[in-house]
């Protein structure tokens, strides 16, 4: 049985004052083990559903449902630990730590579970490995080229096997070839289960995966609908 | 679909307090420079408060134990002013008077021959130059008020009687006296220099005078054998009795023109005076250990308003407000620390120069130390928590989008 790790219904987002809607009414769910794709122009919203699913904002009206809880009716400290231990993100800069090296950078994604420095290096070279870059272990970002910095920066998101991994425009800073690898990782690691939404300006990326969400002005205007993961257990 | 459900919501983000001081660090070392400059002005306050107190300390430190070995057991007296305002004397006979006195155990005395200076040499023009002035001492002086030689001897009873003079530091510094032997003109005759006194802490008075014996003066110089100034020492026990009998003892008919001092009281009265400037500048020094204070509160809301990006990236990977806020303020904590630990061994480096420099032993009161480093925690606690506060409201979302 597969269960909805996203379930948005009628989210409106807005800002400042007087209040400019970057969300206008958006339903949206998402099977586990889904690979989605979030396109849209500039200014459409995608971050900032992005950010309501990553539970690192909260909805103006209606729900959103991530990992069977309600975002707002949760307090900073759940919802901290939700993003500690079922979210993992990854930026389009990256956010690497300048001077500290790629292991380092990965432990880093399990220091707020509270298990040791120790632990969290030996996961680190785990999931180093699991995105190609076990030579590179030491190496500090400086060090790096774009595609390996992301590559780390997705390391450090899914070091703690997290069942939701989010991505807003991973490749928007690589050419074509690091991108595809990167594209490539996401895919693998939706094999191994893990669900994956990513925002892309990328048409072609767009189209190779199985599920495209497109959304205008703060509303979702097409969906390709989710196709059958063949993860039913 | 509930969360209660799910077993991963039972559980909180977790930060060890050992990472909390590694993130602390790391965000210091990202930027070493910043950090060293602003722990600086933290670092300066504390220096400045440690070394004042460190110094007067040490000066206090050498004081007592001054007063130890000199003694504070000396009293000495001096004739004041008549009922009219003219200058009294005291009577010939109360040296021996003094002495007899109950719990008495030394007096010495020293006279003036007036009119008579001491000089060089002389080929000196005496109209030109004051010369010094020449003070009759009694054999018993030295041993009363303390005095060591620098050089020669003092006194005895046979050199007493020739023309034989002893030195006072100052005096012997300004006529360029260094070696027993050396022949100076006093009182229109050669004296020859037997001996050159070290300072006298207890009776600065005769640093600057020649002692000549009483009886030369008398001799050469018509000396009355009316005493100016009298030293006694008595038991300790019987200092305060004996100084409120000393008045009428010396001069029954007219105590009130008979002064008593304590030189050791006149000491630490001096030492006290400088306590009252010690406080002056710990006040100052507490100033700048407020502006270092505002120095590391400045530093850290800059360094929360660069590090948006950094901020929201963490609460992307599960931290809580309260993880942000305790990273913060372990940053500030241990940038004023740095500054606390880095000022106590500026402060008591210079108090340990201080006091060489001085000849006296340096003193660092450890609940000094303590109190200044402990202060910059307090002071790293209160800069930091506002930059803290404000770290932990940074939107999560800030490390999104752009
Ligand atoms: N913090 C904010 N304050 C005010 N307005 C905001 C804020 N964040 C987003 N907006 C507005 O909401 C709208 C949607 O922004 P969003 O960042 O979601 O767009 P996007 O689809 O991610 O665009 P891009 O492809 O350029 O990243 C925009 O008009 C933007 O100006
Ligand atoms: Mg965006």
């Amino acid at each position: 049985m597969t269960r909805d790790i996203v379930a948005l219904s009628d989210v409106t987002r807005s800002y400042g004052e007087p209040p400019t809607q970057a969300l206008k009414g958006v339903d949206l769910t998402v099977e586990e083990g889904e690979l989605v794709a979030i396109v849209g122009p500039s200014g459409s919203g995608k971050s900032t559903m992005l950010n309501l699913i990553g539970t690192l904002d909260r909805p103006t009206s209606g729900t959103a449902f991530i990992d069977g809880a309600d975002v707002s009716r949760m307090s900073d400290v759940r919802l901290s630990a939700l993003r500690a231990y079922r979210i993992g993100f990854v930026f389009q800069q990256f956010h690497l730590t300048e001077g500290f090296s790629a292991i380092d950078n990965v432990a880093d994604g399990l220091i707020y579970t509270g298990i040791s420095r120790r632990q969290r290096r030996l996961f680190a070279r785990k999931a180093l490995e699991r995105v190609g870059l076990d030579h590179r272990l030491d190496h500090k970002p400086n060090q790096l080229s774009g595609g390996e910095r992301q590559r780390v920066a997705i390391a450090r998101a899914v070091v703690g096997e997290p069942s939701l991994l989010l991505a807003d425009e991973p490749t928007g800073n690589l050419d074509s070839t690091s991108g595809a690898g990167v594209v490539e990782l996401l895919r693998d690691l939706n094999e191994t289960g893990t669900t994956v939404i990513v925002i892309t300006h990328d048409i072609d990326l767009a189209e190779s995966l199985p599920r495209r969400v497109s959304l205008r002005d703060g509303r979702i205007v097409a969906d390709s609908g989710r196709v059958d993961s063949g993860r039913a257990a | 679909m509930s969360g209660i459900n799910n077993p991963a919501s039972r559980k909180r983000s977790r930060l060890r307090g050992g990472d909390v001081l590694y993130l602390g660090t790391a965000g210091l070392r990202a930027r070493p420079t910043r950090a060293v400059l602003s722990a600086l002005g933290i670092a300066i306050g504390i220096a400045a408060m440690i070394a004042v107190v460190g110094i007067s300390s040490s000066s206090q430190a050498k004081l007592n134990e001054q007063l130890s070995t000199l003694g504070t057991n000396l009293l000495s007296m001096q004739a004041g002013k008549t009922l009219f305002g003219k200058d009294a004397q005291l009577p010939e006979d109360s040296v021996n008077k003094v002495a007899a006195l109950d719990g008495v155990l030394r007096v010495g005395s020293t006279g003036r021959v007036t009119g008579i200076s001491i000089y060089r040499s002389n080929l000196i023009d005496t109209a030109a130059s004051g010369g010094l002035g020449v003070d009759v001492a009694s054999l018993g002086l030295p041993a009363v008020v303390g005095a060591t030689f620098d050089t020669g001897t003092w006194l005895n009873a046979a050199s007493s009687e020739y023309p034989a003079v002893v030195l006072g530091s100052k005096a012997a510094a300004r006529l360029g006296i260094v070696s027993v032997g050396s022949l100076v003109w006093l009182g229109g005759q050669q004296f020859s220099v037997v001996g050159v006194l070290d300072p006298v802490v207890l009776a600065p008075e005769l640093d600057s005078t020649a002692l000549i014996g009483e009886t030369i003066a008398a001799e050469l110089f018509g000396f009355d054998h009316h005493p100016t100034t009298i030293y006694e020492r008595s038991a300790d026990k019987l200092v305060g009795q004996v100084r409120s009998l000393l008045p009428r003892t010396v001069n029954p008919a007219a105590p009130d023109e008979v002064d008593v001092v304590r030189p050791s009281d006149a000491l630490a009265a001096k030492n006290a005076a400088d306590q009252a400037f010690t406080g002056l500048l710990l006040a100052l020094g507490s100033v700048a250990l407020l502006v270092g204070g505002i120095g590391v509160a400045n530093t850290m809301v800059i360094s929360v308003l660069e590090r948006r990006r950094e901020i929201g990236l963490r609460r992307a990977l599960g931290a809580t407000r309260g993880h942000i806020r305790a990273q913060f303020l372990t940053e500030a904590l241990l940038l004023s620390a740095l500054g606390g630990v880095g000022g106590a061994a500026i402060g008591s480096a210079a108090t340990a120069m201080f006091a060489v420099v001085n000849g006296w032993q340096a003193v660092i009161p450890l609940p000094v130390l303590g109190a200044g480093i402990g202060a910059t925690v307090v002071i790293g606690a209160i800069a930091g928590m506002y930059p803290a506060v404000r770290a932990s409201r940074t939107p999560p979302t800030s490390a999104l989008g752009s």
